[in-house]
């Protein structure tokens, strides 16, 4: 069995969740920090989702005619994590909301240098 | 959906990251109806490509347009990305092929719940039988998490009002 075929799912996750992790270390734009969040998520989706796949299974719903069902166990917690997920972001975007009426940037670099400039200020 | 991401980092214009954020997510419901996952890629499909969308958008109304250029180019954020994948790359070799029906996922509990669920809980989807049955509390305590990030998000944007 070759590397890359038979742990294909893997390596995608795996690009996933670099380019995810990229994004969110790398850009100051707080709203490109949730999104490179929100995909960091959705890689860990994958890597739950993929090792329950049978092939030649179907969804687990239980019907005549059907034997091999795919494990139905991660597709429980995935549920639980999407949902979840969308609401850590909504709260992230109204925090990100919040940051731009009291500093008039949602960029990292400015938001520290008014930071910075009012702590000289008060000194 | 790889093409994607490496899109998404390098998209400077906010507008279309958020787009390419909601392409992103309609590819991954895909992925997911091709490994059977059709509850999770429908949740997918709705919560993430559209309610997230959504937040998204009228986010980007409230606080505006375009990315600015970062002032230094970011080296050390890469190499510690990809020092991260080899370390991911090095712990998948230990990892059971895909679709290995000897595999440890396949062997414990989830061959009982597929055998004892319909008769159980008389629901032939054995993802909403487990989801509504046998870990019930789960549910109420995500349904916790949902409500507590919804109190916050109106405490957060109703101070603004006020003002």
């Amino acid at each position: 069995m070759s590397v890359v075929g038979a742990n294909y799912s893997y390596w995608i996750t795996i690009v996933l969740m670099v380019g995810g992790m990229y994004i969110l270390i790398a850009r100051g734009n707080l709203l490109k920090k949730l999104l490179g969040l929100a995909v960091l998520q959705s890689s860990v989706y994958l890597l739950y989702i993929a090792p329950g796949k049978l092939i030649g299974g179907t969804a687990p719903i239980i019907a005549e005619g059907y034997a091999v069902y795919s494990n139905p166990l991660p597709h429980v917690l995935i549920l639980t994590a999407i949902v979840v997920g969308v609401a850590t972001l909504a709260l992230g975007l109204a925090i990100v909301v919040r940051i731009r009426e009291a500093y008039g940037s949602i960029e990292e670099e400015e938001i520290l240098a008014r930071d910075r400039a009012d702590d000289d200020e008060a000194r | 959906m790889a093409a994607t991401v490496v899109a998404l980092a390098l998209q400077r214009n906010l507008f279309g990251a958020v787009v390419l954020f909601s392409i992103y997510s309609f590819l991954m419901a895909t992925v997911l109806v091709a490994l059977d996952a059709v509850d999770v890629a429908m949740t997918e499909a709705a919560v993430g490509a559209g309610v997230s969308t959504v937040l998204l958008l009228g986010a980007l109304y409230l606080v505006g347009g375009m990315e600015a250029k970062p002032l230094v180019r970011p080296l050390l954020p890469l190499v510690l990305s990809i020092a991260v994948g080899a370390v991911l790359a090095y712990g998948m070799q230990g990892l059971p092929g895909f679709s290995d029906p000897q595999a440890p996922i396949h062997v414990h509990v989830a061959a009982r719940y597929l055998a004892e669920a319909p008769r159980e809980t008389g629901v032939p989807n054995v993802v909403t039988a487990v989801l509504a049955s046998y870990r019930g509390y789960d549910t109420l305590g995500e349904t916790v998490v949902v409500f507590t990030a919804g109190a916050g998000v109106i405490a957060l944007l109703r101070r603004r009002k006020r003002k």
